[in-house]
């Protein structure tokens, strides 16, 4: 442990970028955590005599065709973006480690089944299979956290059946069998907590990816519903607007959406950096 | 040969799996396809019932599964209520667009990102590397659709050098005859210049926005595998033998680093596939990304169901494709023999 | 005696890794004469091999040289040109590897990277440089070199590998050859047939080698001198049998007792107590076996301990010799 806040220490030191994404990544919680006390205006608050005004003293963002104020709306909209990439990467991880390591363990029927499942799945462009499944399931929150859950299940599943695989025949493995610990045990007690570490790296690449496809559901009209502020709808009120010069509706909510993507992302490779020295690139 | 020929057999399960989910996946969308096949809302009740037999929507569950691979098999995917036309008719009329959109933005993500990738492991810790480095993260986090919007900001209202970003073709230009459906290949068969550069145009801003998006992934990994192999006890023996260092990048590093770009090409490929759809919503591309779309907004759920058939043959040809080209690549794979 | 081919002089040199400084070599100092075949020994880790990378320029970023000269044919390999020493390398010195399979470019077939090698160097033409492979191949007695030269490393076996990276190195008849651990990783008999041709194709081109082992035996069985290193330090030198018989330096003494061929019995073996002292310490002492010693006495930590001439062609850095 003390080695990994060591490497920890160092990968910080000597990367900079990493300490500008934890502060980003602060900010991208503050905002989540105390966005409507955050927020000066209220971000559904209509005042046509306002529309469309451009970044000001008064309304940072400027104002939307609406009148909405577009900082507000941004601030409160982190939220509802972050939960929906952590719920569907907590599940996807959960789901995915659970049957990933039951199949690399017990190998068999399940798994091959389980690994024709996951080809399939891989066999569609992933974007394409979660615009299907949202409509599919109607227009809502829950079908995006689902959606974006489902398209990235094959690869917890991978990786946690080739980690535990690999482990299966460990020493410490055999020897908690033949100590007389059931299977389950020794998944629970033995292989989960190995495996944890890359899973959670691969969580945390996973986590901006899954705030782009959010995003980019909501922006083609599936999922979250306008008016609710959310980063990609409010991309895509604001897209009319761009070839008339109205660049602040779409670019604001367009950037929020960079900033949370860049930050999970150095993240990911900060925790890659620190669990698997190895592999840095 | 063979082995080739296993691998192609190893693409059925995969592709009956792929019928089957689209099967599923449709059938479990919201409303009633009876209603959507009578072309007309205002229906009665008989007609639907009509429609409903002639569909066999009234059959169990498995006789319509078979009947829809009895259509599949006769290449019917269909017909499509918002065009009134068979499904792969609209489809084969519009992939054109997405393929010559999507070809020309993959060529730009490889023609800068592998020089790119490969000058920064050449020099890590330098300028171009540090460049390198800010592309595959900044590339990565930029959503295709921000990227396109900024893109029509910065070069169609500030600097005014990109045509309004609506369609292939400016309004005033005639499309030429039809020959592949690409429409830089029809307009040169047709030797009408304007047209080209019309087309040309048209496609710049959107071929960026999706090249943009797939330079991060490959430049990484061109980055990444040309400093594994540059750190590769075979390059140390290379460079012990006084080897010329063109020879060592290129004819050692470069060749053995291209095995996992090869790879990477392939998903960045199929990332594409699936960013289509956002890009060609940006830039009103009438391509099948978009199709589908306003398909699927449309509750039109055969064109939904054409194009994820279409999507799923798409990307297993590539898969294919990446694979040979990995066999010919590597002749370790002994699948087309060294000399 | 006659005048050395290579030396090196002083060499000190440190790494910059993640987690500190490693002061990989400190004053390394010793000499390879003419048509000699000298052995550089030491546990892994003393920088027998960090010495043959910084002579052949192969040193990684992170290699930081202090001071100290290699001089091969009157010219010092440390500060040549790149371009003058990529005419070097390959042509007057070269080098065999450990890990044969892994030292061969996986994709290319074997002949055509020897080809390489000659093409560089020589100035001849497709059809003789094509010959001149062949020949290389047969040196080290590869049967049917005209199909094995179209095969690719994974497909021959280990041995088979370092008869290529062999033939490969004394393709242009090199003066020198450095050999890094080139029997590691090959079974015992295999072992044995590599060192023979090693030792015979060197003798054949008249060629002075290195070989860098920690076996002591098999520098003892293969060569005419024995360097012998210590975390970064030459603690001894001297010719085979001088050493064998008489080693000075305490470290030597132990190396021979730990060798199979040394002992008597498997009850004489006696493992080498303590580890090499970690070279990112601040405070390494003037001896680093010191910490490690029994015959330490309180002047083994006067800084300024050299190698010193102790007998025929022998010298030792230790304040206390055997």
């Amino acid at each position: 442990m003390r080695e990994r806040l060591a490497t920890a220490a160092y990968v910080l030191r000597a990367n900079p970028v990493s300490l500008a994404a934890l502060a980003l990544l602060a900010l991208l919680f503050g905002a989540a955590l105390f966005g409507p006390a955050l927020a000066p205006y209220d971000p559904l608050a209509t005042n046509t005599s306002l529309a469309l005004r451009p970044p000001s003293a008064a309304h940072w963002f400027g104002t939307d065709q609406l009148g909405r104020d577009v900082f507000s709306r941004v601030v409160v909209a982190t939220r509802l973006d972050l939960a929906i990439a952590f719920a569907a990467v907590a599940l996807s991880l959960a789901i995915g480690a659970a049957i990933g390591a039951a199949t690399g363990y017990f190998g068999g029927f399940a798994d091959a089944a389980v690994g024709r499942v996951v080809d399939v799945l891989m066999a569609f462009p992933l974007f394409v299979l979660a615009m299907a499944m949202v409509a599919a399931l109607g227009n809502s929150v829950s079908s995006v956290v689902i959606a974006t859950a489902v398209i990235n299940l094959p690869f917890y599943i991978r990786l946690a059946r080739a980690e535990t695989q690999m482990r299966r025949h460990l020493g410490y493995v055999e020897a908690a069998r033949v100590g007389g610990s059931g299977h389950l045990r020794i998944l629970r007690v033995f292989l989960l907590p190995n495996i944890a570490p890359p899973l959670i790296v691969q969580a945390s690449l996973n986590l901006g990816w899954a705030v782009l496809n959010a995003a980019g559901l909501s922006f083609i009209g599936l999922g979250v519903r306008a008016p609710t502020p959310e980063w990609g709808i409010m991309v895509a009120e604001g897209a009319q607007f761009i070839i008339s010069g109205r660049w602040w509706l779409s670019v604001f909510p367009g950037l929020a959406l960079m900033i949370a993507v860049f930050a999970f992302n150095l993240l990911g490779d900060a925790l890659r950096d620190i669990v698997d020295p190895r592999s840095r690139t | 040969m063979n082995v080739l020929l296993r691998r192609l057999l190893g693409v059925v399960p995969t592709l009956a799996g792929v019928v089957v989910a689209t099967f599923v996946l449709t059938r479990i969308l919201p409303g009633d396809p009876a209603v959507f096949f009578t072309s007309s809302p205002s229906a009665d009740a008989a007609t639907i019932e009509a429609v409903r037999q002639k569909l066999g929507l009234d059959q169990p569950l498995w006789r319509q599964f078979v009947i829809y691979v009895g259509a599949l098999l006769r290449g019917d995917l269909g017909q499509s209520i918002t065009t009134g036309q068979p499904v792969l008719t609209d489809l084969l009329q519009r992939l054109p667009a997405s393929a010559e959109l999507t070809i020309v933005a993959f060529a730009l993500a490889v023609a800068v990102a592998i020089p790119l990738g490969v000058a920064a492991a050449l020099r890590p810790g330098s300028l171009v590397d540090h460049l390198c480095r800010l592309i595959a993260t900044a590339g990565v986090s930029l959503p295709t659709f921000v990227t396109g919007l900024l893109l029509i900001y910065l070069f169609y209202y500030l600097a005014g050098v990109a045509p309004e970003p609506m369609g292939r073709l400016d309004p005033f230009a005639t499309a030429p005859p039809r020959l592949t459906g690409f429409l830089l290949i029809d307009a040169l068969a047709a030797r009408n210049g304007e047209v080209f550069v019309s087309a040309a145009r048209q496609l710049i801003l959107p071929a960026a926005t999706m090249a943009i998006f797939a330079l991060a992934p490959l430049a990484r990994m061109t980055r990444a595998a040309m400093i594994a192999s540059l750190g590769s006890d075979f390059v140390r023996t290379a460079r012990a033998n006084g080897l010329k260092w063109r020879t060592i990048v290129v004819t050692y590093a470069l060749r053995n680093a291209l095995l996992p770009i090869i790879t990477t090409l392939g998903m960045v490929f199929s990332y594409m596939l699936g960013a289509n759809v956002l890009v060609e919503r940006v830039f009103a591309w009438p391509g099948i990304g978009s199709y589908a779309l306003d398909a699927l907004i449309g509750l039109d759920y055969a064109p939904v169901q054409g194009f994820m058939l279409a999507m799923a043959a798409i990307f297993v040809a590539i898969n294919l494709i990446v694979d040979i080209a990995y066999s010919i690549a590597d002749p370790r794979t002994g699948l087309f023999g060294h000399a | 005696m006659s005048a050395p081919l290579l030396t090196i002089e002083d060499l000190t040199l440190s790494f910059a890794t993640r987690r500190g400084t490693v002061r990989a070599l400190e004053g390394v100092s010793f000499e390879v004469r003419a048509g000699e075949m000298v052995g550089l020994v030491g546990e892994s880790g003393s920088g027998k091999s960090v010495t043959a990378y910084a002579a052949m320029g192969l040193l990684d970023a992170s290699a930081r040289i202090a001071s100290g000269r290699a001089v091969f044919a009157g010219r010092d390999l440390l500060t040549l040109p790149r371009r003058e020493l990529d005419e070097l390398r390959g042509r007057d010195i070269s080098m065999v590897f450990q890990n044969p399979r892994a030292a061969l470019n996986p994709i290319r077939p074997v002949g055509r990277q020897i080809a390489d090698v000659l093409a560089r160097h020589a100035a001849a033409g497709r059809a003789e440089i094509e010959a001149r492979t062949l020949d290389a191949l047969r040196q080290v007695r590869i049967a049917d070199p005209e199909r094995r030269a179209r095969a690719l490393p994974h497909e021959l076996s280990g041995g088979m590998c370092q008869r290529v990276g062999i033939a490969m190195a004394l393709a242009c008849r090199p003066k020198l050859l450095i050999a890094d651990e080139p029997t590691t990783g090959l079974d015992v008999t295999t072992q044995a047939v590599v060192m023979d041709l090693l030792r015979e194709a060197a003798r054949a081109n008249g060629a002075s080698a290195v070989l860098i082992t920690h076996d002591l035996a098999l520098a003892a069985e293969y060569c005419e001198r024995i360097v012998v290193m210590h975390a970064g330090h030459v603690v001894e030198t001297a010719p085979v049998a001088e050493l064998f018989g008489a080693p000075r330096h305490p470290y030597t003494g132990r190396l021979l007792a730990s060798a199979p061929s040394g002992a008597a019995t498997i009850e004489a073996l006696t493992p080498i107590a303590g580890a090499l002292p970690d070279l990112r310490r601040d405070d390494l002492p003037p001896c680093r076996f010191a910490e490690r010693c029994e015959r330490r006495a309180a002047d083994c930590a006067a800084p300024s301990l050299r190698l010193e001439p102790c007998g025929p062609d022998h010298r030792v850095a230790c304040r206390h010799p055997t």
